[in-house]
Parts: structure tokens; C-alpha cells; sequence
């Protein structure tokens, strides 16, 4: 059915015969005799069908209910909605030049009137109109490269962004770059480029944010600045995701991009960095750093582009037949990194399975869904059993870590032991040698 | 003609009650939180201003978005979850609030709506986490009889409750999360109130209207007055927060006396020939060199904290800064001081010398600014950023003050005057909060509700004198005590209805003239007490020394509070003893006279212990049973 800014069917049609645009001031008379008078506003799409929406005069919206036996009478033109990009502040002299390259998401998102959702609309130009410290720190630079929702995102845009920064990196004219990111699959995207820009001179930041920037509470602002000081200032050259390190807006952590998860689905504070501690805090102009990092300005950046997306992440549970990883042969797959249970196990009906399709040359590797802590599979039966079928232990790579490595390594080797080898060398600080504990109270 | 109506006085009315729901409206957290239980938490944070979907940004937001303040949020989880933090989204609207607020709308003969949209009203003086708070019309139009006038209501809205402010300063503000998101409806009246009295009136007429529904808190800090006020000339000033009755007409003469006194200030400057733009145009001068070893203190005080003192001419305003009375220019000139620059306040020519300020240190401030006898001239010390936006507030007011009354939001004080807050919110503040569903009100739901709807006040109040033979006048009482429930309950507990109403009403005025903060008492404190009175275990003449009791030490429990005044009952047993003992003591002819004598005995030992009735049953079955 055909819909305009949310309206359809006969309603849609009294508005159009009213000539009616969004924003008008329009006044509904009903055959009762009550009548309501405001501007005509987008519709979201849980709105019912026979609803008008109306902005009364004091700001209020309210649907009022329309039959065809009502009126609909246009009675001065409106202003649309619109947003205005405040003016940006005057650039300085002397500052580091940042470059902010713009991938969409929440951060780089407002609400859409159309829909009532939030949507990827405003430009990285805006946020530095938004966000006016930015020019206190860095001459920032923004582009636009794409404008989507972080799941919507693919291999072949990894690539693009990861394209992206290199020419940026090839320049070497800033001192780093920002990606502003959907923060639903930062992580992931964190983790490609990892792979891709190894060890680049200058730090490489994702930055994303829970609540969109057009809130006044927005995390965005706070996550922009801390990236921005990052890129301009901080030590590491490193593939990093900025954000928030706690509930409060006092302080923004660097997770190392192959080190961290979106742990939360909407708190501030959803990043952590599993299986090791983020790579530096950031409170104020008071940068702590926490772990061994590539220093700015080396001279070892590689770059290596390339995902294959014919891998796979398996999640297993109690009674999951096996099944799944021949279906994901047939369609074409080259390997499978697989989510089992506890050290690294799955049931004992899927050996047989495994082997055949090891022995077919497709990978299979083993981390865990425990979301912390290292794969072991020689403690228990099964594990050696699934090590004997040729499955490869995956040490204390995240799961989400494991398949983009995958899919990296899928893209440059093409024999079984090839890709098994490259999978457990480190490449990006992927792997580590020592777990520690955690939550630990001080002696 | 009344002055007022001769003032051209236009009133509105906002009445904002909290609703008694079981949870808040937009999350699972309980609507009846207890701040300080629980752990303490605090998080941090800063708000900025965002625009409008019509790409407006709203000035009240812009005045708290400059001001950039640190915020912080003290909270327990037991009261406060992810969605008070902003850091969940909000779940959908709580329908029981939804359901009575149309309740009152319909008892207001008020218009609901057919699809509930809710907003976002921007507010980012951190008293929401979000920067808005979220609020929806539920209905329009409707009208109240107040003593025969027709007050039209104009709008029913449900939204959340703000989070309470602890303490601020310049740089930082201290909430309470524990009262945000609790469920409010607000009732606003057109502009038609045109006295005091009637704005009194009306107010407690929507205070019955919503006690009606029995689904409204009850108590201090559960409703909260709004007043919209103009007169003929003047701007519209929202003043805010005016939650007693009584402080209702105080804010209205005082809110009248200065709006007055501003128009006369107009006609005052204009007959001067001042010009805005005169004022306008005049520098913001460095007078620190001018007050180096002043023997003023406080600027002694803020020059040596690295700040500055800068000075404003105010060309033709000689002698006007001083005004009549509690209205006064100068004060004005000093509020928007202290809330665009947060600064401490201002000095003025009409005031000085004074302060410690001489007339030496006065007669180089009027050289430096150029001010002639005519003039009058403005002080701030402070740090300089601050005290420079004090005087441009002060500057651009100023230049107001010659042509207009401009629109304010101001705050109601405890002393009935007012004080300025920021300017007044556009439409430009408010934008559909998109994480919220629509709420249909359909037909069917209407019709529910109207089947309902709760009888009105008057009937309760006729049901009250019927059912328990109380006077109009206790019965009234009762309900505007706002503890109807309580009475009620107590009273099928066994308690004489009359004794309990006189209690509620009399006994509880009399303890709050006392002096007792009775607004400590908790319906739990009340309820307890009754119930044990009604058990025999305390007399109800312990009533007024238990209760102040309990407001004094309101962690104590009814029973606590008789044990620590030592007005606990004694076992029966033991009270029958001691009646036979004296009983036993008076020769046998000489008892039947000796009944009052007794009685008085009894009384003296047992008096707001026992229960006087049951005293003089017990003697008097003494006394007769051993009759020959």
C-alpha cells in the first residue's frame, strides 16, 4: 500500500486532497463537533492507521482518530523539519590535525521523523559543530565514507574502511584517524582492521556511542573528545575502540581492537576488553597506559588487505546436531570457528563429523563461549578426542576475534595447514601467553 | 473593580500530583522508592543542548547548556535501575498511570486524546539524566466549578518526575535519582484566574478532584503548584514549585507587586528619555586596580583568589535600583547575575557606599565608567569569565527594563517572593521521544473507565457523615487530611470513628502549631498506633504524645514510641488487682460515694494507658459486685 511520511489508505488521501504538506498547520474537524488544530507531523510506524499526528501549540504531539466522515482543512503553510548545523568553531593555529572518517551508526545518527527511529543522518562535520572541544584539541578534518548500520556491515566494507585509513596512513599528514562507528559490531570491525593495518605510525580510534548524538546525555560528545585527544596526543599506534570506561562521563578506555566485546546492550560503559585489560584510560588530560604498545611513529606498518567471507561462527548447545557444519561445507564454507563449552568442547556425536570434514581440507578451530579464559583440550576425553580429529585449539582468541581472523587468513592461504598454522601466530595481540585474575581485593 | 481585575492579573494554574502506581511510569522500579535505603552510588556527568525537529534550539536550553556544569546523580539501586541512569532505553508507558490519568480526565469532563504520542521536553538543567523529561497529553479541554466559577481546564498530561536537588553551586549540581521517573499528572487551567483567592480556590478544588480517583500520592512533596502570571503590560512569568497551599496568594501579591513596580519603572526611564540601545552599548569595564586593598571583604576576598571586579554604567537609571519594599530593581539585576554568571551577586550605586565599599572607592568607579549623577552603575567580582556574563546578563536586562517585562521562569521561595531561574521554554523544547510506542486509547477503554469512575469527593464526604455520624465539617476534614484511607481502615479495626477523625484533623493541626514536624508521620505510623489502641494495648489518649513522638524519631515503630514514653497498658491482670486492692480499702458502706474518688485514682495511674471506659466498667463491677 502506497504510505507518505507514515500516512496511508483513505487518511493519506484526505490529506492529499486537503493539500496538505508536513509541517502545515491544519486543523481536524470531526462530525461531533470537537475539533484539533497544529501542525501536521511524520507518523511512526506504530502509529495506528486512522491517526492524524498533530503538534498542538505548546510542542505537544497527539494522534487524533479520523473517518472519512471528518475534515481535514489546511490553514496556514509550515516550516519543515530540519536540522541546522551550528555554526563551526574558527579553526586554531598549531594544533595536531586529526582525521575523522565517518562509518555511520548512533554516533553519527539522528532521529528520523519519518520512521521514529534512529537513523544514520548527520555528517562528521556536524559533530564537530556539535561537539565544539574537538577544535581545541585537533584540527579536524571529516569525510563521510559510508553511512549504514553497524550489522549491516560486510566483509566488502571492512575493506573499504580499511582502504580508507591506508591512503589516509599513506599521506602522513595527521597525527591519527577516528572512525565513528554503529557500535553493535565495532568490535568486529575493530578486529579486521587490526589484521589489515599492522602496526601503522599513527593511532587508528573507534569511536561509536549508546545514545544517539542529538540527546543533551548523549555518550557521544565524551567518546569524541577522548578519541580526538587520543589521535592527537597519545603514545600507542594502535587499532583501538574508544569509549566510555564506566557509567560516569569522567572517563574514556582504549580497548586494544582484538581484545575487546560490546558486553551490554545499552549501557555507556558496554565495551570491555576480555582477556586482558584495556590498552589505556583516559580521565581528563591524564592518560593512564596499561599494557606494552607499537609506538607512534615506527617504521613496521604493513598493510594487509583482504577478507574471504566463507567462514563461519558456530555457537553450540546442549542437543545441537552436527549437521550444521555439513550444511555450511555444502554452501560453500572453508572453515568454522566454533563456540563450545567450557574448555572447549562439543557433544561426542560431532567427532565423526569434524574429522570427515577436517580430512576434506575444511578448518575447524575451538574457542569458548565462556567469553573469558583460554581453550584447553587435553584435560578431558572429548577435547582430545575433537584435537585427534584435526580440530585447532584456539588459545585465548575471542570467538568473535577467531572467525575475522578466519576470514583474513581464509583470504591469503589456501591449504588446511596454512590456514591452521596462521591462526595460532600471533599477528595483532590477538593471542596472549598469561590469563589473569580477575576482581582480585587488594592484600 | 478589584485592583486586580483594574491590573488586568491573568492567572494559570498547573497542579502536579504524583500518581500511586506500583511502578514508575517508564521503568519496573517501585513508585514509591524510600530515598537512603539501600547502597549510596554516584556517577557523573554533563549535559549539552540539542535542537528540535523543527531545527530550533530552545533558549531555556541553551541558558543551562552554557553554563556546562559538572552533574552529579547520587542513587540506590534498590530505587534507581539502568533506565534513571540513561543507560537503558525506557520501556513502554505504564499503562495503570495512563488509565489514571483518564481517569481524571473524564472527571474533569475533560477530551482525551485518541493516540497518546509521548515527548521529549528538553530540560538539561540535570534534573532528568536523559536532558529531557518525557511527558504526554493524555487529554484537552474540560472545565471544574469552583464556588460557581467556571474555571476551563486546558490540557491533562501525564509525565515523569524529576530527580531532587541535593545541593549546587557554580561549578557542580548533587541529585537524588530515587524520585525520578515516579509517574505525575498535571492539571493546567486557562489564564482566567483573575485574584488570589480564586487561584487558592481552584487549586485546592483540582487537589480534590485528584484525591478523588484514590490513585494520587499523598503528603509533602507529592503535589506541586505551577503559577503562569501576567498583568496587563507585563510579560507571562512562570514561577514554579509552589507546593502549600497557603504560599499560593502570597506569590501572586508578591508576583503582582513587583510586575507593578516594573511598569512604573518603564514609564519612569522612558519620561528620562533612556534608551535601550544606550544601555546596550555601554562597555563592560576592569575596575580591579580601582579596589586593590578595598576594605571591602568579600572583594578583598575575590581578588585574591585571582578574580576581577568589573563594573557596568546604567546611563539615567539614578535611584531607580533601589526600589519599594522587597521589589527592587537592583534584585532583579542580581537574580540574572547569579543565574547567567553564577556569580555571588552584585553591588549597585544605590546601595553605596556600603558594604565596605567607601566613597572614595565610589567616586573612581563613576570617574573610570564615565557615570554622572544620572547614572547609576553596576559591580560583580569574581573570577573574569563569570563575572563578565554576570554583567552582560545584567546589561541586556537592563536594557529590557526601559521598553518591556520580558517572559521569565522563576522559582517560588519558602518567604512567598520569587527569584528569576532562566528564560521561558519555547515550543522549540519538546520532540517525540521515538524510543516509546504510541498508546491507543481506544473506545473500549473509555467506556471501562466510565463504568468506574470513582463517586466524587462530595458523595465520599455525605457516605463519611451517613455511614460513621461524623459532621460535615469532621468529614470534610477528614478528606482533606488526604487520610481517608487510613480512617477508614482504622475504623473497621474497632476504633470510634469520631475519635479517629478528631485525631486525623485537630490533633495532628495541633502537634504541627506545636511545633512537631508532622510530615514525618508515615500512613504505617498511623496505622500502628490504631492498632494498638484497638488491641487494648495503649489508650487513646496517648494519641497526641505517641504521634509527636513518632514525628521526632520517625525510625521507631508505633509500639517502640508507647514503650519509650512509658504508655504501654499494663495486663489486665494486674489493673483488676490493683482496683480490688482499692477497692478493698474503703469500708463497705462508704463505696458508692466513693466511685468518683476512685475514678480519679485510676485515672491518675493509668491515664493514656488504659482506656478510661474500661477503667470505670472494671470499677464499676468492683464496686458492685461486692454490694451485699
Amino acid at each position: 500500500m502506497e504510505s507518505w511520511m507514515g500516512y496511508s489508505g483513505f487518511l493519506l488521501e484526505m490529506i492529499r486532497a486537503a493539500g496538505v504538506e508536513i509541517g502545515d498547520e491544519i486543523v481536524v474537524e470531526r462530525p461531533d463537533g470537537s475539533s484539533f488544530r497544529g501542525l501536521l507531523m511524520f507518523k511512526g510506524e506504530l502509529s495506528a492507521e486512522n491517526i492524524v499526528v498533530i503538534k498542538l501549540g505548546n510542542g505537544y504531539n497527539v494522534g487524533v482518530a479520523v473517518d472519512p466522515s471528518c475534515r481535514i482543512r489546511r490553514v496556514a503553510p509550515g516550516r519543515k523539519p530540519a536540522f541546522v548545523r551550528p555554526p563551526p568553531p574558527p579553526p586554531r593555529e598549531g594544533l595536531p590535525r586529526v582525521k575523522i572518517i565517518g562509518t555511520g551508526g548512533t554516533i553519527a545518527s539522528r532521529v528520523d521523523y519519518r520512521t521514529g527511529a534512529v537513523r544514520p543522518a548527520i555528517s562528521s562535520e556536524d559533530l564537530v559543530s556539535l561537539v565544539p572541544e574537538l577544535s581545541e584539541i585537533a584540527t579536524v578534518d571529516a569525510e563521510v565514507l559510508l553511512s549504514v548500520y553497524s550489522e549491516d556491515l560486510t566483509v566488502r566494507e571492512w575493506g573499504m574502511i580499511a582502504e580508507a585509513v591506508w591512503r589516509v596512513l599513506e599521506k602522513r599528514e595527521f597525527s591519527g584517524v577516528i572512525l565513528t562507528h554503529g557500535t553493535d559490531t565495532m568490535h568486529y570491525t575493530s578486529a579486521a582492521l587490526s589484521f589489515a593495518l599492522q602496526r601503522p605510525p599513527v593511532p587508528v580510534i573507534l569511536v561509536g556511542s549508546q545514545r544517539s548524538s542529538d540527546r543533551p546525555s548523549s555518550d557521544a560528545a565524551l567518546n569524541l573528545i577522548g578519541a580526538t585527544w587520543a589521535a592527537a596526543r597519545a603514545p600507542f599506534a594502535e587499532v583501538v575502540v574508544a569509549m566510555h570506561a564506566g557509567h560516569s562521563d569522567d572517563a574514556i578506555a582504549f580497548h586494544r581492537g582484538t581484545r575487546v566485546v560490546k558486553m551490554h546492550t545499552s549501557s555507556r560503559s558496554a565495551f570491555k576488553s576480555v582477556n586482558a585489560s584495556p590498552l589505556a584510560v583516559l580521565r581528563g588530560q591524564d592518560l593512564t597506559v596499561l599494557d606494552e604498545y607499537n609506538p607512534r611513529g615506527g617504521d613496521g606498518f604493513s598493510y594487509e588487505p583482504g577478507f574471504s567471507d566463507r567462514a563461519a561462527l558456530v555457537k553450540f548447545y546442549p542437543g545441537m546436531s552436527p549437521e550444521i557444519l555439513e550444511y555450511l561445507a555444502e554452501r560453500g564454507m572453508r572453515g568454522v570457528v566454533i563456540e563450545g563449552t567450557g574448555l572447549g568442547h562439543v557433544a561426542r556425536s560431532w567427532i565423526p563429523v569434524v574429522k570427515a570434514l577436517v580430512d576434506s581440507g575444511f578448518f575447524v578451530g575451538m574457542a569458548s563461549q565462556c567469553r573469558f579464559g583460554r581453550v584447553n583440550m587435553r584435560v578431558y576425553n572429548t577435547g582430545r578426542d575433537l584435537l585427534r580429529a584435526g580440530v585447532v585449539e584456539l588459545g585465548d582468541l575471542l570467538p568473535e576475534v577467531a572467525l575475522v581472523k578466519l576470514m583474513w587468513v581464509l583470504y591469503r592461504a589456501q591449504s588446511l595447514p596454512d590456514v591452521s598454522k596462521m591462526m595460532i601466530t600471533p599477528v595483532a595481540r590477538e593471542l596472549g601467553a598469561r590469563m589473569l585474575p580477575e576482581g582480585v581485593e587488594p592484600a | 473593580m478589584s485592583i486586580y481585575e483594574e491590573l488586568g492579573l491573568k492567572v494559570g494554574l498547573e497542579v502536579h500530583r504524583q500518581l500511586d502506581t506500583r511502578r514508575k511510569l517508564f521503568c519496573g522500579c517501585s513508585a514509591s522508592p524510600s530515598e537512603g535505603s539501600g547502597p549510596r552510588l554516584r556517577i557523573t556527568r554533563y549535559l549539552r543542548e540539542t535542537q528540535s525537529e523543527l531545527g530550533e534550539v530552545d533558549q531555556a536550553a541553551r541558558f543551562e547548556s552554557r553554563r556546562m556544569r559538572r552533574i552529579v546523580y547520587e542513587f540506590s539501586p534498590a530505587s534507581s535501575c539502568l533506565v534513571e541512569l540513561d543507560e537503558e532505553p525506557p520501556h513502554p508507558l505504564n499503562e495503570e498511570a495512563v488509565r489514571i490519568a483518564l481517569t481524571v480526565a473524564l472527571m474533569l469532563k475533560a477530551r482525551p486524546v485518541d493516540e497518546v504520542h509521548v515527548m521529549r521536553k528538553i530540560v538539561i538543567d540535570g534534573s532528568n539524566t536523559s536532558g529531557f523529561q518525557r511527558t504526554c497529553m493524555v487529554a484537552l479541554g474540560g472545565e471544574l466549578s469552583v464556588d460557581g466559577l467556571r474555571v476551563p481546564i486546558q490540557t491533562i498530561t501525564l509525565e515523569e518526575d524529576a530527580a531532587r536537588i541535593v545541593r549546587s553551586d557554580a561549578d557542580e549540581v548533587v541529585y537524588d535519582l530515587s524520585r525520578l521517573g515516579i509517574p505525575l499528572i498535571e492539571v493546567s487551567t486557562a489564564p482566567v484566574l483573575n485574584s488570589p483567592s480564586e487561584v487558592t480556590r481552584t487549586a485546592e478544588a483540582i487537589g480534590r478532584a485528584l484525591r478523588a480517583t484514590r490513585g494520587v500520592k499523598r503528603g509533602l512533596g507529592s503535589v506541586r503548584q505551577d503559577l503562569n502570571i501576567s498583568i496587563k503590560g507585563s510579560g507571562l512569568m512562570e514561577v514554579k514549585g509552589v507546593q502549600e497551599l497557603e504560599l499560593i496568594p502570597r506569590v501572586v501579591e508578591y508576583e503582582v507587586r513587583r510586575l507593578r513596580h516594573l511598569l512604573i519603572l518603564i514609564e519612569e526611564l522612558r519620561s528620562r528619555g533612556v534608551r535601550p540601545e544606550a544601555v546596550e552599548s555601554q562597555p563592560i569595564v576592569d575596575l580591579t586596580g580601582v579596589f586593590e586593598g578595598s576594605s571591602s571583604r568579600v572583594i578583598r576576598r575575590k581578588i585574591g583568589e585571582g578574580g576581577v571586579v568589573l563594573g557596568l554604567r546604567l546611563p539615567g537609571f539614578a535611584g531607580l535600583l533601589k526600589g519599594e519594599g522587597d521589589v527592587r530593581l537592583g534584585r532583579e539585576l542580581s537574580e540574572y547575575a547569579k543565574a547567567w554568571g553564577g556569580v555571588e551577586g552584585i553591588f549597585h550605586s544605590d546601595e553605596l557606599p556600603g558594604y565596605g565599599i567607601g566613597e572614595e572607592e565610589v567616586r573612581a568607579v563613576r570617574e573610570t565608567l564615565g557615570a554622572g549623577e544620572r547614572d547609576a552603575f553596576v559591580l560583580v567580582a569574581g573570577r573574569e569569565q563569570k563575572a563578565r556574563e554576570a554583567l552582560e546578563a545584567v546589561r541586556s536586562r537592563a536594557a529590557q527594563a526601559v521598553y518591556q517585562i520580558p517572559d521569565e521562569t522563576r522559582a517560588a521561595l519558602a518567604d512567598g517572593t520569587t527569584c528569576y531561574m532562566r528564560p521561558r521554554p519555547g515550543s522549540a523544547r519538546m520532540y517525540p521521544e521515538t524510543d516509546i510506542p504510541p498508546f491507543p486509547v481506544s473506545r473500549e477503554l473509555i467506556e471501562e473507565i466510565e463504568r468506574s469512575l470513582p463517586p466524587p469527593l462530595e458523595s465520599v464526604a455525605a457516605s463519611l457523615m451517613k455511614r460513621f455520624g461524623l459532621s460535615s465539617q469532621l468529614a470534610w476534614e477528614v478528606i482533606d487530611s488526604e487520610m481517608l484511607e487510613e480512617f477508614e481502615e482504622i475504623v473497621r479495626l474497632g476504633v470510634s470513628p469520631s475519635v479517629v477523625a478528631s485525631i486525623l484533623t485537630e490533633g495532628l493541626k495541633q502537634l504541627r502549631r506545636e511545633g512537631a514536624p508532622v510530615e514525618n508521620l508515615t500512613p504505617a505510623h498511623i496505622r500502628g498506633y490504631f492498632a494498638l489502641v484497638s488491641r487494648g494495648a495503649t489508650a487513646k489518649e496517648s494519641a497526641l504524645p505517641v504521634l509527636a513522638e513518632l514525628a521526632k524519631n520517625p525510625s521507631l515503630t508505633a509500639e517502640e514510641a508507647v514503650e519509650r514514653l512509658g504508655l504501654k497498658a499494663p495486663p489486665l491482670e494486674e489493673v483488676v488487682a490493683f482496683i480490688e486492692e482499692l477497692v478493698g480499702a474503703v469500708p463497705q458502706d462508704e463505696r458508692r460515694s466513693a466511685a468518683g474518688r476512685l475514678m480519679g485514682e485510676l485515672m491518675k495511674r493509668y491515664r493514656g494507658r488504659v482506656d478510661g471506659a474500661l477503667l470505670n466498667k472494671l470499677l464499676m463491677e468492683r464496686l458492685g459486685a461486692q454490694r451485699p
